[in-house]
């Protein structure tokens, strides 16, 4: 199934021979010239361009070869709220994701395993919104929660909202949605951790006199962490670079701006390459760095 | 009384989760049936010429065509060429092999916007014009990880010693890959297959860097969002949700009938 791409599961390879080494190498050959050109290549490019200056006299979006490294103080001086809003909003989005999609992957996985078609019913509709376009969906949530929709009348009446209140354009509105759209990658890997679950380990917690709690804790969890750091790393990701969300034609406003709408509109409305590089090149850092603490974390408290 | 509770607790939660993901891709099904002229945000009435007229809506046929198009050709890029990596990395020995593993992680780590600003840098510093070459050449990018990952964990689940009896056989090596290992893999390519085109079908961010004008689907929604969505796109994406879904139901239930088949033969 395609979505073994988003479990954890560590692929068993038997001890590959040596042979035909050849062979591996017109394999891999294509696809590494693919992504040597493709992938790596764009981000020494990018490197470059955020160290370019502009042309003197020259025209909007018109810039040359530098070291200009000025340009990374400048970004990080301007835009450095976009990039907490950025981590903070991906951070509550990954939590609120993980508190939804940890009992219904826990459901389908291990309850719903007595009933193969209800589990494969579930499962469906947990994948059903990559069926249907992401912006789309994104509106669909905007005018759900538009100034006159129910939900707002609804939450005005009941004064949890107050009366000049709004729904989008705010934090809550922007960490929504992105929760809402990374749903899947969250509940996908710690459905297929938990659905290789030995229902026998849960029957020995009890057994032993654990109470439901210990055993959660104390086996099911555990057990489950390899599909809940995936989960976690693929929702985290996409939303600290997600630039729709936020964005005022969907659900946010000027003041969610998070650093993806930055290196967005710089890039594209502005024409301010240097600048945009700069960002992007500082975002890839620091996930990369967050990623790396993070994988290095868990691992630790796996072997605990 | 707090037994009875505990026990439906769990089956609630998931259903209200369930009932949570669909609200906003009802919506978009039920907006697609809204007698809206021009911006499709207040319901109406109810119509069907949405559906039957769907072509009508400027741009939004040719968009959707675009979309089609791209997620084929940077499907079949990007499947032909992770398939054969996949190959060798599970069947080959070769030094670099974590360092191969890395290469592949690093573009589903990175973030989309910097996948998308970063080959826009460098199609700007080549001097490459952006239009429908480069969406095809991003699109194929962030799928090949993708189908690597997939098509991998088919490779190593295959058991080498059908391959073995082949050769035994006299098989040549281009008959054994002919005639067991390639149909054997079948199912995890066309997997990875079907995963590529939705992420290309789906793809906005790194797009709108490396369009340069071209409207796939997803562009011509973001454009429409801004000046009023016409009820088309609303038919387009329900009508994609609902082939995907009959193609995810049929293929569930020959899976089940299969496993059926093989149950009652063994």
């Amino acid at each position: 199934m395609a979505f073994a791409a988003f479990g954890s599961n560590s692929i068993q390879t038997d001890p590959a021979p040596r042979r035909k080494s050849k062979v591996a190498l017109i394999l891999l050959l294509p696809g590494l010239a693919y992504l040597a050109l493709f992938f790596l290549t764009p981000l020494v490019s990018l490197v470059m361009t955020s160290l370019q200056a502009p042309i003197e006299f020259g025209d909007v979006g018109q810039y040359q070869t530098a070291f200009r490294i000025e340009n990374y103080a400048i970004v990080i001086q301007a835009y450095w709220p976009h990039f907490l809003r950025a981590f903070g909003y991906a951070l509550a989005a990954t939590f609120f994701a993980l508190v939804i999609s940890y009992p219904l992957a826990y459901f389908i996985g291990v309850k719903a395993r007595r009933w193969p078609l209800l589990q494969a019913l579930m499962l469906t509709l947990v994948i059903a919104p990559f069926f249907i376009s992401f912006l789309l969906r994104t509106l669909a949530w905007k005018q759900l929660m538009s100034d006159d929709s129910a939900i707002v009348s609804a939450l005005k009446a009941l004064t949890i909202l107050p009366a000049d209140g709004h729904l989008t354009g705010t934090a809550f509105s922007v960490i929504f949605g992105l929760t809402y759209n990374f749903l899947p990658f969250m509940t996908l890997p710690i459905y297929t951790t938990l659905e290789r679950l030995d229902v026998r380990y849960l029957e020995a917690g009890s057994d032993l006199y654990a109470s439901p709690a210990t055993t959660f804790w104390r086996v099911t969890l555990p057990l489950s962490l390899p599909g809940v750091v995936s989960g976690t790393l693929l929702t985290f990701i996409p939303a600290s670079g997600d630039y729709i969300n936020a964005s005022a034609s969907f659900l946010g406003s000027a003041q969610t701006q998070m650093v993806g709408n930055v290196i967005e509109s710089q890039f594209i409305s502005l024409l301010n390459y240097p600048q945009a590089s700069a960002l992007s090149v500082i975002l890839m850092g620091l996930i990369l760095l967050i990623v790396a603490l993070y994988v290095r974390r868990s691992g630790t408290e796996e072997l605990l | 009384m707090r037994l009875s509770l505990g026990k439906w607790l769990l089956p609630l939660y998931s259903a209200l989760a369930l009932v949570f993901i669909m609200i906003p891709i009802v919506y978009t099904f039920v907006f697609s049936f809204n007698a809206s002229v021009k911006s499709n945000i207040v319901w109406v009435g109810f119509t069907l010429d949405n559906w039957t007229r769907v072509c009508e809506a400027q741009g939004v046929c040719a968009a959707f065509g675009t979309s089609i198009l791209v997620g084929v050709v940077a499907t079949l890029i990007a499947t032909v060429l992770g398939t054969m990596m996949a190959i060798a990395l599970v069947r080959f020995k070769f030094r670099g092999r974590s360092a191969m593993s890395l290469l592949l992680f690093l573009p589903m780590a990175t973030p989309e916007v910097v996948l998308g600003a970063g080959l826009a840098a460098q199609f700007l510093s080549v001097g490459v014009p952006k239009g429908l070459g480069t969406i095809i050449i991003a699109h194929a990018l962030f799928c090949l990880s993708f189908v690597v990952v997939t098509v991998k964990a088919r490779v190593a689940s295959l058991d080498p010693a059908l391959e073995e009896a082949g050769r035994d056989l006299y098989g040549s090596s281009a008959q054994v890959f002919m005639k067991i290992t390639l149909p054997l893999l079948m199912p995890g390519i066309i997997a990875a297959a079907l995963l590529s085109f939705a992420l290309s079908f789906d793809d906005f961010i790194i797009t709108r860097f490396n369009n340069g004008g071209v409207e796939t689907f997803p562009v011509f929604v973001y454009t429409a969002a801004a000046k009023g969505m016409p009820p088309e796109a609303n038919v387009i994406a329900s009508a994609v949700f609902l082939f995907a879904l009959v193609l995810v139901v049929v293929t569930q239930l020959s899976a089940a009938a299969r496993r059926k088949r093989l149950a009652r033969q063994g």
